[in-house]
């Protein structure tokens, strides 16, 4: 039951990470346009999906708690500020996705809470995997680091890092759905962006090596691990392939093979650790009576309904985005597409455009 | 008060639950009503119920994205602020709160989709099924909800070991505790209530405009009709849970009273300034007998003051005894508005009284004052125990935060809070003043069931769409 729990976990935070990542990044990405229906592509591009792949995040936060409280209680508050500013990031950052396109007064200022807000947030969730991998300060079960006893320059790095990888998906997914100059941008990005992650993961592994982190203890007794790692040369290959080669979906999926892969690599480097190296997963659980009270309805009911409907989400908005931001594919009913908007310099168009 | 980690956190919670309350008190309803419009539809053939319809399910749709969005903090909030809490009773309070995220993301992924997108696509019946589900979500996420919230006011089904964890022993005893069985029906009620009076609000501002006489009507005659049978009913549930109350949280009853020493037979204080310091009211005004009459329904009986317990163990009194008259007050008077506002719409002669329709209209916020006033009464009367009898609040918080971190964090919500809820506040406000003027049906194109709020409207800054659908100003 413990493991059933600790895959649905697993399961969660990688689709989150990956869905969401997306998502994010492309947020990231949006200040490389200044014209509004280039920006309008690219919110359309995740337009139908963002806000599903958010709710996977409520779904960790969830099953931490009713899985494995006592990880819940020492993660939670051991990343007291940074997981409060994410929280606000986000929320900030869901906001602004709809109210920007409500409004013409305040879209520049939305605007920067989109973008603003994927980075915050991104930043954040890197910089706790890296502080996850430092190692917490953690006494007989109890988190003693205070306010900043996550912080670190490894954190920060892994926060930056992560905003990298982000922006790599984003850019494929951008690759994949976007048409005309958004594409090209993407294309143009892509090869950057997966230079950047290289290096990042280059500087982590030798920063992991020069500080003695206990992970790399761990890979040189079990040298077979490295399984994991081999497999994110292999998708990094693959994916400088499919960008020189201008691949429409391939450089996604690589990219999402890179973060696999990456996953992977942590997920065994913690193992059976949840708070490395120091709280286990058996430490952690919940008592037999809440595993088995949450088993029997959420677990094997609710979960692969809610993961069903992750998947037809993605089939119904499956195809390309179409110039001016609305899905081609859907737009059979409504005979005349839109004509294309002139392009508007940042700010002052935008006001004009509203008298019209 | 100090200004300790410990009391800003309380501010913390407080407010960003106090926030978040709002909307579900609202859709809770709201899908509730949708429901009944369309069954008024599909039974009479009426087009003014499917205008109806139309034009709640917007703002349905509008407020439904603000409780999601807002939602998302309080799954978080255990953890950061309440460790202590989460550690000791993530057992039982995790298994519960796992059910209720999970039955709005079940909810929200398949019949949402269909209520906003699918009238055209489904059969009426089907489509009115769809609406059915969509109300049972909301009600079933409130329910989860009420099974924890009643939990911490009257735990059972437990046993704790050495260290103090909270194991769940009896999950039937939980979910179908007594205590959740008044306290439910009273949320429910609540938000069928402020609803009501948010659709018979409405109903008069569009009269006192002279605009849409057919729906302002309906609105009226449903708004105040169904509120002349559930605020009744409401005061009952409210007596029934005033009676849990007085039996396992005496000292909240007390303090609901402002009743400092025991007395037989006991007076009932209307209202008086409650003196904390000095353990007594000030400028009381109070009527004999009638304390004992509503703690036990007999004239002579003993009820129990605060200085029964020693003052570390009392909760705050002025909270919740003012909280409680408002919220009373409140009930009372929606109930005079909408017997005497059902009695003039059903003899025909409610146009003609505009200061009533006015009252009406202003009428709107009393459901959400009375819902928020009434969870004050009864988490701040909890006090000082956030498990009552169990855990205290003070063990429950999360023991290194500092001062600084905690109005950091609580800084941040205000500022972020405050700029949601100034928009969506507005884009509620366009919503109602435009009134049911028909609008076209979302199209899955533009938008899908996991965006709700981007069902508003057309965006002022695209083209006017081809279909002729006008962008919202």
């Amino acid at each position: 039951m413990i493991d059933f729990w600790l895959g649905v976990l697993a399961l969660s935070i990688f689709l989150y990470v990956t869905l969401d990542g997306f998502d994010l990044g492309v947020g990231m990405l949006l200040p490389l346009v200044r014209d509004e229906p280039g920006r309008r592509e690219m919110l359309a591009a995740v337009a139908p999906v963002w806000d599903g792949n958010e709710t996977w995040l409520v779904v960790n936060g969830t099953v931490l708690f009713g899985a494995f409280p006592l990880v819940y209680a020492t993660l939670l508050s051991a990343f007291y500020l940074p997981l409060i500013v994410m929280l606000a990031a986000l929320i900030l950052r869901g906001v602004s996705f709809e109210y920007r396109d409500k409004s013409v007064r305040f879209r520049a200022f939305w605007d920067w809470a989109f973008i603003g807000g994927s980075l915050v947030a991104s930043f954040a969730q890197g910089a706790a995997v890296g502080a996850l991998v430092v190692g917490l300060p953690i006494v007989d079960g109890y988190y003693v680091g205070g306010a900043f006893g996550w912080l670190s320059p490894f954190a920060l790095l892994c926060g930056l890092g992560l905003c990298l990888g982000y922006m790599l998906m984003g850019a494929g997914w951008l690759a994949y759905k976007s048409p005309g100059e958004v594409q090209a941008l993407a294309y143009r990005m892509l090869p950057k962006l997966l230079l950047g992650v290289l290096l990042f993961l280059a500087i982590a592994f030798v920063s992991a090596m020069r500080l003695d982190l206990p992970v790399m203890r761990l890979w040189s007794a079990r040298p077979v691990l490295c399984i994991f790692p081999a497999a994110g040369g292999a998708a990094a290959i693959l994916l400088a392939w499919a960008i020189l080669r201008r691949r429409r979906l391939l450089p996604f999926l690589a990219a999402i093979a890179l973060f696999a892969a990456a996953f992977g690599t942590l997920a065994v480097s913690f193992y059976p650790y949840m708070i490395p190296y120091s709280i286990t997963a058996a430490q952690a659980a919940a008592p037999a009576s809440s595993q088995a009270f949450l088993f029997w309805g959420a677990g094997i009911v609710i979960l692969p309904l809610t993961l069903a409907y992750t998947l037809a989400i993605y089939v119904v908005f499956k195809g390309n985005v179409a110039a001016g931001g609305t899905y081609g594919d859907l737009q059979s009913d409504r005979a005349p597409l839109l004509p294309r908007e002139r392009a508007p310099s940042r700010f002052g168009p935008l006001s004009k455009e509203s008298k019209r | 008060m100090d200004w300790t980690a410990l009391f800003l956190s309380r501010v913390q919670f407080a407010a960003t639950i106090s926030f978040h309350i709002i909307f579900p008190a609202f859709t809770v309803g709201l899908a509730a009503w949708l429901c009944l419009l369309e069954a008024l539809s599909l039974a009479t053939g009426k087009s003014v119920y499917r205008r109806l319809f139309d034009f709640w399910r917007t703002v349905f749709a509008v407020a439904f994205g603000l409780g999601v969005v807002s939602g998302i903090v309080m799954a978080f909030q255990f953890g950061t602020n309440w460790s202590e809490l989460s550690r000791q009773t993530g057992a039982i309070q995790g298994p519960l709160l796992v059910y209720e995220s999970f039955t709005a993301f079940a909810l929200e992924g398949s019949f949402f989709g269909v209520m906003m997108f699918g009238r055209s696509r489904v059969s009426r019946w089907l489509y009115f099924l769809s609406c059915l589900m969509v109300a049972l979500g909301t009600t079933m996420s409130s329910f989860w909800i009420m099974v924890n919230n009643s939990w911490m006011q009257a735990p059972l089904g437990f046993s704790r070991t050495a260290d103090g964890v909270f194991v769940p022993t009896d999950w039937f005893a939980i979910l179908f505790s007594p205590v959740v069985w008044v306290r439910f029906p009273h949320m429910l009620l609540a938000a069928y209530l402020t609803s009501a009076f948010c659709v018979a609000a409405t109903g008069a501002w569009h009269l006192l405009r002279g605009r849409f006489q057919d729906e302002a009507l309906t609105m009226l005659r449903m708004g105040l009709g169904l509120a002349a049978v559930l605020v009744p009913t409401q005061l009952i549930f409210g007596h029934l849970v005033g009676d849990y109350v007085h039996d396992r949280q005496p000292a909240k009853f007390a303090a609901i009273e402002a009743r400092w020493h025991d007395e037989q037979p006991a007076s009932e204080v209307l209202i008086a300034w409650p003196d904390e310091q000095a353990g007594r009211n000030r400028y009381a005004l109070s009527i004999p007998y009638a304390g004992s009459l509503i703690g036990s329904m007999r004239l002579d009986s003993r009820e129990v003051g605060l200085a029964d317990w020693k003052p570390q163990d009392r909760p705050p009194v002025a909270i919740p005894f003012f909280a409680f008259r408002v919220m009373v007050g409140c009930g009372l008077l929606m109930l005079v508005l909408a017997w005497y506002g059902g009695w003039q719409v059903w003899r025909g002669k409610i146009a003609g009284k505009r200061w009533l329709l006015r009252a009406i209209f202003l009428s709107f916020p009393l459901g959400f004052i009375a819902t928020l006033t009434g969870w004050f009464v009864a988490e701040v009367g909890r006090q000082p125990w956030t498990v009552y009898g169990q855990l205290r609040t003070a063990d429950a918080a999360t023991p290194f935060l500092t001062a600084p971190m905690v109005a950091a964090t609580l800084a941040l919500f205000a500022l972020v809070y405050a700029a949601i809820f100034a928009f969506g506040t507005i884009y509620i406000y366009r919503l109602l003043r435009s009134g049911p003027i028909g609008a076209p049906e979302p199209r899955l194109g533009e938008t899908n069931p996991k965006r709700p709020l981007s069902i508003l409207g057309a965006s002022p800054g695209k083209q006017p769409d081809p279909a002729g659908q006008e962008p919202l100003r």
